[in-house]
């Protein structure tokens, strides 16, 4: 795991992407922090890292569209897959390198409430709790974005779909108001997602029986509920898009809260997405 | 050394390796040949850990590439057919790399480096960026990647295809002495390649073994094939009855031609050409008429590969 941590750090500072990434970053707390913190007057870095985190449906797949798409472009996938390391190893080196370009801005950031705390009253456990909610947003990120670029060879495409992804995720709240949520309609939504997870499934594993069987039963249970029991459905999808939002869970801390259940969903998403990003590694050799 | 069992691997409804089963030996380099789609990099992919088998077992020094690829994976060098190499490194870097991901340390790392970089002849490039490294280069960077660790058998898939005739002449000797140290597992549709460096030639088409043997047994698999063919002054019948005479000849084609001479092409039993050759000759003397022109036709690897693959895959292209 050492090898490939080393290799990756070293070519990211070999090449353009770390300067890049650093440099947007600092570029958007910098802007923020000039807004907020020097032209309003206001004491609370922690505004700051609140305004800036849309940055990340930018920052974050430039980060992240290469780290496994361009090993498959290049074909040294099948080094990595010759080497005596395992895949988790090499899956786990390369998320541990990504961190590594991510926390080096933010040690630069670090500095900020220190600096406007000479001016004025800065509550600084806020500000550094926000920080390190911050980080731990933009990780559970980067292991998403990990697990897309594991899922094509195209670094391109690695972008596209992770910038989306990450704005849906970034309005999920906003949109959740927009959904209906009465019971048939919550019904009728995890349908279609169980017919979606079906063609992903059957993208994935090219195994028909085992997608059309996972789906059949995911809608059979949903209306086996809906008819049993339809109070259960009220509301239920709106509440999962706002529980699934990754930035919702960030703005308690901007708010002031240190809370615990935010850090862990965010470790459950990195470790997630880990795991599928090493799954998608194995099944290429099952293809 | 490497045990191969009853190995298939399916993409979908297609069988690329069908029930592939042999065994190869310490010390020696091996050929592996076949058409193109025969399943030849298929094969050498699964041998590695890149590809996971639909079934069959494949056991490198006792252990099971599936079950242990770590202790497996050690004891191999692999150059895929297009070589893994990071563009935007240097060979010393990417040596570097590959040596700790085989757990190399400190100065044992630096010997290894030092001492591959010298085996592949890539000492004066090893600080250049292999993306401006030609074909030939890159090849070399390859192969020492393999090298590196110390693994016992080295796989090669397809190492000289697309080099220019002298790069192909300076990689066939590194494949020659890394065979003198190493277990040398090769891939290629070229058989002057495999008849020229391969003490063992592995015969695959559709995904199955057909051959196994030394070059030169091969050869004689096809006796058959052996002939003499000449060119006398003297006719159909004339040509008959000093053929009949001759003994070691089974069969002949006869084709007359315009300006007087008789084209002939015989089969022989023997494998000692040249006695028959001395025969025809004396015989035909005798009677006073003359050979125009006399060569004997020994069967090469080329035809043995034909003969085997032929009817089987129709894509024999070589």
């Amino acid at each position: 795991m050492i090898a490939v941590l080393k290799h990756e750090l070293s070519g990211y500072f070999h090449s353009l992407t770390a300067y890049i990434f650093s440099a947007f970053l600092l570029a958007f707390v910098g802007i923020g922090a000039l807004i907020y913190n020097i032209q309003s007057a206001v004491a609370n870095f922690e505004y700051v890292l609140g305004y800036v985190c849309l940055g990340f449906a930018v920052i974050i797949p430039i980060l992240t569209m290469r780290v496994i798409a361009e090993e498959r472009k290049q074909k040294t996938d099948q080094l990595l897959y010759s080497l005596p390391i395992r895949t988790s190893q090499i899956v786990m080196g390369k998320y541990f390198a990504l961190l590594t370009v991510y926390l080096v801005p933010l040690c630069i950031v670090a500095v900020y409430p220190l600096i406007f705390a000479q001016f004025g009253e800065v509550y600084l456990p806020t500000s550094y709790g926000s920080l390190f909610a911050f980080f731990m947003m933009g990780a559970a990120m980067i292991a998403a974005g990990t697990f897309i670029s594991s899922l094509t060879e195209n670094q391109g495409f690695a972008a596209g779909i992770a910038v989306p992804v990450i704005l849906l995720n970034y309005y999920s709240v906003t949109l959740a108001e927009y959904v209906s949520a009465t019971a048939s309609g919550s019904a009728a939504a995890l349908i279609v997602t169980a017919v979606l997870l079906g063609f992903v499934i059957r993208h994935l594993t090219k195994n028909r029986n085992l997608a059309y069987g996972i789906s059949i039963l995911i809608m059979l249970a949903v209306v086996i509920i809906y008819f049993a029991d339809s109070s259960r459905f009220e509301g239920l999808v709106p509440d999962i898009m706002t529980k699934l939002s990754l930035f919702e869970r960030f703005y308690t801390f901007v708010n002031g809260v240190f809370d615990l259940t935010a850090i862990i969903y965010y470790i459950t998403v990195i470790i997630f997405f880990l795991f599928l990003s090493v799954q998608s590694l194995e099944k290429r050799r099952y293809n | 050394m490497i045990t191969v069992e009853h190995l298939t691997k399916c993409y979908g409804d297609f069988t690329a390796v069908s029930d592939l089963s042999f065994e190869i030996d310490e010390g020696h380099v091996y050929g592996f040949l076949g058409p193109n789609g025969a399943g030849k990099s298929t094969t050498m992919n699964i041998m590695t850990g890149c590809l996971s088998a639909t079934e069959g077992c494949v056991r490198i020094n006792g252990h099971d590439i599936f079950e242990e690829p770590e202790q497996a994976k050690r004891a191999i060098g692999y150059l895929p057919e297009q070589p893994p190499l990071y563009m935007n490194e240097t060979p010393a870097e990417y040596l570097r790399f590959v040596g700790e991901a085989k757990g190399l340390k400190g100065r044992e790392l630096q010997r290894q480096i030092e001492e591959v970089l010298r085996q592949a002849k890539i000492g004066h490039v090893k600080d250049r960026l292999i993306s401006a490294l030609s074909k030939g280069y890159r090849q070399r960077v390859g192969i020492a990647q393999a090298l590196l660790g110390n693994p016992e058998v080295i796989i090669l898939d397809e190492p000289t295809v697309g080099l220019d005739p002298i790069q192909i002449i300076e990689i066939r000797d590194l494949i020659r002495q890394l065979g003198e140290t190493h277990t040398v597992i090769l891939s290629s549709h070229i058989l002057s390649e495999v008849q020229a460096i391969c003490e063992k030639v592995l015969i695959i088409s559709q995904g199955k073994l057909v051959a196994f043997d030394r070059p030169e047994n091969l050869e004689k698999l096809l006796l058959a094939s052996n002939g003499i063919s000449f060119t006398a002054e003297a006719s159909e019948e004339e040509i008959g009855e000093v053929l009949g005479g001759i003994s070691h000849i089974a069969e002949w084609e006869i084709q007359v031609q315009e300006d007087g001479g008789t084209k002939v092409f015989a089969r022989t039993e023997s494998e000692n050409v040249k006695d028959i050759c001395r025969e025809l000759f004396f015989a035909f003397a005798d009677r006073k008429k003359a050979i125009l022109e006399i060569s004997s036709r020994k069967a090469n690897l080329e035809d043995v590969f034909i003969e085997l693959t032929e009817g089987e895959s129709g894509v024999a292209e070589e």
